[in-house]
């Protein structure tokens, strides 16, 4: 993968993700004050330079230091919940799809169940039934229940990379179970991990804001969705308070488009197929013609171009299967 | 006959799911340490105002409703048999009203924004991506960026906007609840005209969520179909485009419909908070009212309720996937 490759969208998205996290990490040390004093009147208006900056929330609190400590928070539930998620999506799935047979049966099954199950019912039920809920737990709970995609995603890799001919060769030369998957298998899969890990972790984000905004969140710490559930509990949008609710609305948009973009501009790098040839758009708008030319048939990459969406369907191809 | 056979397989799935579903609603209030009861209880004097006598007396009802004097299996089985009958216990927040009616004021309203919302939003999100696909260029990329941006926007954060912009800054409809203050619930078009107004501002926040995520799907999906060696074949056979769109379409339409199942769970997670922002009287904010309350058997029900609900989507997009789905027919004559 060279830099020349990657394009405009993936620049754009790594420059907005840069900025996110300096805002979630910097932030708190440059905006000293802290979030649960009060610094002003009920939703003081906004004005230069200062706490109120962004004006103050329901409690007098200032919505600038809310909202640069709200973005840690988020992005540590996202990073810690959606590392959790992906990393026992990726042994699930690797383990099921390469060793096959009643643990792959067992495992796809459980999977399944998981999948079918809404994640937001378990996460209500598991937080509501937790005697108290930090920072932690949340990001536990949101982990530990929201891997199941990851795991139907890379068992279905793995079980294809089961039947290529390096495998044979591994074993040959007496490579055991776990040495196979760390050494032969995962590395065809590194790319769609990255890209699963990122999806996670702005999934993660968002059921964080959403159990905040139904108010399962974390007591004790600020995040972007409590800061809605106040602004929501009070009427702010109603009453037209508008720094209390925008600036979270716009970090957590932010937030998640950045990592979805980054993701997508990934998957365009990884899987070709979803490429559209440069040269051939190029061609086509100086001719001001239609794109006609298909899609380049480039270097098709570890992971192969058939499966990266969860379904291509091959009416007229048999090599997806 | 492989029809049959693939409906019959996806029934008895299905009932897999929802007993494994019904286990987890019963089994993870009860991992709460010590009685729940007490708890409940404790919290509802922590409110003052109930008397000792009446506290004795609503404890006991609980212990029965939930039949915490028997064994735990015995109890997973009077759960059961109590969802069945449609008795899903008792409010802890408005004891002692019984939390189905509370359910059945809340779900017309959730399925009259949730329903139309999933349907318009599949409809034109499908044909936005497909023909962003097809175009190419500007469209294509304009339509891509502002579908990949509406679908990653959280839903709520574009309910809080389009109320903020809409209901409050322009003023052009009406910023909460469903129905002016003064009316009641009623077959009237009287009635249906006022609250089509309170129902604009969710429904198309709603909508235009799941028109991006749709167009971004189908496009992708419509990009692989773009190409494959069908379409070359035809484009060499000076096949009509519009033929060959019609081959992509249904080719691409497959995925994005299995697809719609999949996302059925986070499209109502979507609507649920939207509900909330717009104060809409659904079970979004039934919830967060018994969550603000600690109304367990409230918030229990209305789990089991979504649950239920993905469920019933999830099997219809599967059997629906039969039909459509010419390779499940062909399975009979053993071709694939």
């Amino acid at each position: 993968m060279s830099l020349r490759g990657l394009s405009p969208r993936f620049w754009v998205a790594v420059v907005l993700v840069v900025f996110v996290v300096l805002v979630g990490f910097l932030g708190p040390l440059i905006v000293s004050t802290n979030p649960d004093a009060t610094v002003g009147g009920l939703y003081e208006e906004p004005q230069c330079c200062g706490p109120l900056l962004l004006g103050a929330d329901n409690e007098g609190q200032s919505v600038i230091a809310n909202l640069v400590y709200g973005t840690r928070t988020s992005l540590i539930v996202g990073l810690i919940a959606g590392l959790i998620g992906t990393a026992i999506g990726l042994l699930v799935g690797l383990v099921a799809g390469y060793r096959g047979g009643w643990v792959d049966d067992v495992l796809s099954a459980i999977v399944n169940v998981g999948l079918a199950i809404p994640v937001l019912v378990i996460v209500i039920l598991v937080s509501v039934s937790l005697p108290q809920r930090n920072l932690y737990t949340l990001a536990l709970v949101i982990g530990f229940t929201g891997w199941f995609w990851v795991a139907r995603a890379v068992r279905a890799q793995s079980s294809s990379i089961r039947t290529r001919e390096h495998i044979d060769v591994a074993k040959l030369s007496g490579a055991g179970f776990w040495s196979i998957l760390r050494r032969d298998v995962l590395p065809y899969l590194l790319s769609y991990v990255v890209m699963a890990a990122i999806l996670q972790i702005s999934s993660a984000i968002l059921f964080e804001s959403t159990l905040s905004m139904l108010g399962l969140g974390a007591s004790g710490t600020t995040s972007l969705g409590t800061m809605l559930y106040w602004a929501i509990q009070w009427g702010s949008v109603r009453t037209g308070a508008w720094w209390a609710f925008i600036p979270p609305t716009l970090m957590l948009t932010l937030i998640v488009f950045s990592l979805l973009l980054l993701q997508s501009s990934l998957n365009e790098v990884f899987n070709p197929r979803l490429r559209r040839g440069r040269a051939a758009r190029k061609k086509a708008v100086k001719e001001g013609t239609e794109l006609e030319t298909p899609v380049e048939a480039d270097d098709a990459g570890p992971v192969g171009s058939g499966g990266f969406l969860e379904t291509p369907v091959s009416a007229g191809r048999g090599e997806a299967r | 006959m492989a029809l049959a056979k693939y409906i019959g397989r996806k029934v008895a799935w299905t009932l897999v799911v929802f007993v494994v579903a019904l286990l987890l609603n019963f089994l993870l209030p009860r991992l709460i340490p010590g009685n729940p009861v007490d708890a409940i209880v404790g919290r509802i004097t922590q409110g003052g105002g109930t008397g000792g006598e009446q506290l004795q007396q609503i404890h006991e009802h609980y212990m029965q409703e939930f039949g915490l004097d028997k064994p735990l299996w015995q109890q997973f089985f009077i759960y059961v048999g109590k969802v069945f009958q449609g008795d899903l216990g008792t409010s802890f927040a408005n004891y002692p009203q019984p939390v189905g009616p509370l359910i059945a004021q809340a779900l017309p309203w959730s399925i009259a924004i949730m329903v139309p919302a999933i349907i318009v939003g599949w409809i034109l999100g499908n044909l936005l991506g497909a023909v962003a696909a097809f175009k190419g260029g500007w469209l294509d990329r304009g339509a891509f960026i502002g579908s990949l941006f509406l679908s990653s926007v959280p839903p709520f954060a574009l309910a809080i906007i389009l109320l903020f912009v809409v209901g409050v800054q322009l003023g052009i409809l009406p910023v909460g609840g469903a129905y002016s203050f003064g009316l009641t619930p009623e077959f009237s078009l009287a009635f249906f005209g006022d609250a089509i107004t309170y129902w604009w501002l969710p429904f198309w926040s709603l909508v235009l969520v799941y028109i991006g995520g749709q167009a971004v799907g189908m496009r992708s999906m419509a990009i692989y179909e773009l190409g494959s060696d069908y379409v070359n074949y035809n484009r060499g056979l000076g096949v009509k485009e519009g033929h060959t769109v019609r081959y992509i379409f249904r080719n691409a339409m497959l995925p994005q419909f299995t697809g719609l199942a999949l996302s059925i769970a986070a499209l109502i997670t979507g609507g649920l908070i939207t509900e909330l922002v717009f104060s809409y009287p659904g079970l979004g904010s039934l919830l967060f009212a018994a969550i603000g309350q600690n109304d367990y058997p409230v918030i229990s029900a209305i789990t089991l309720l979504i649950t239920i609900a993905v469920l019933i989507a999830n099997l219809a997009a599967d059997i629906l996937t039969g039909f459509i789905d010419p390779r499940i027919r062909a399975q009979q004559s053993g071709e694939r």
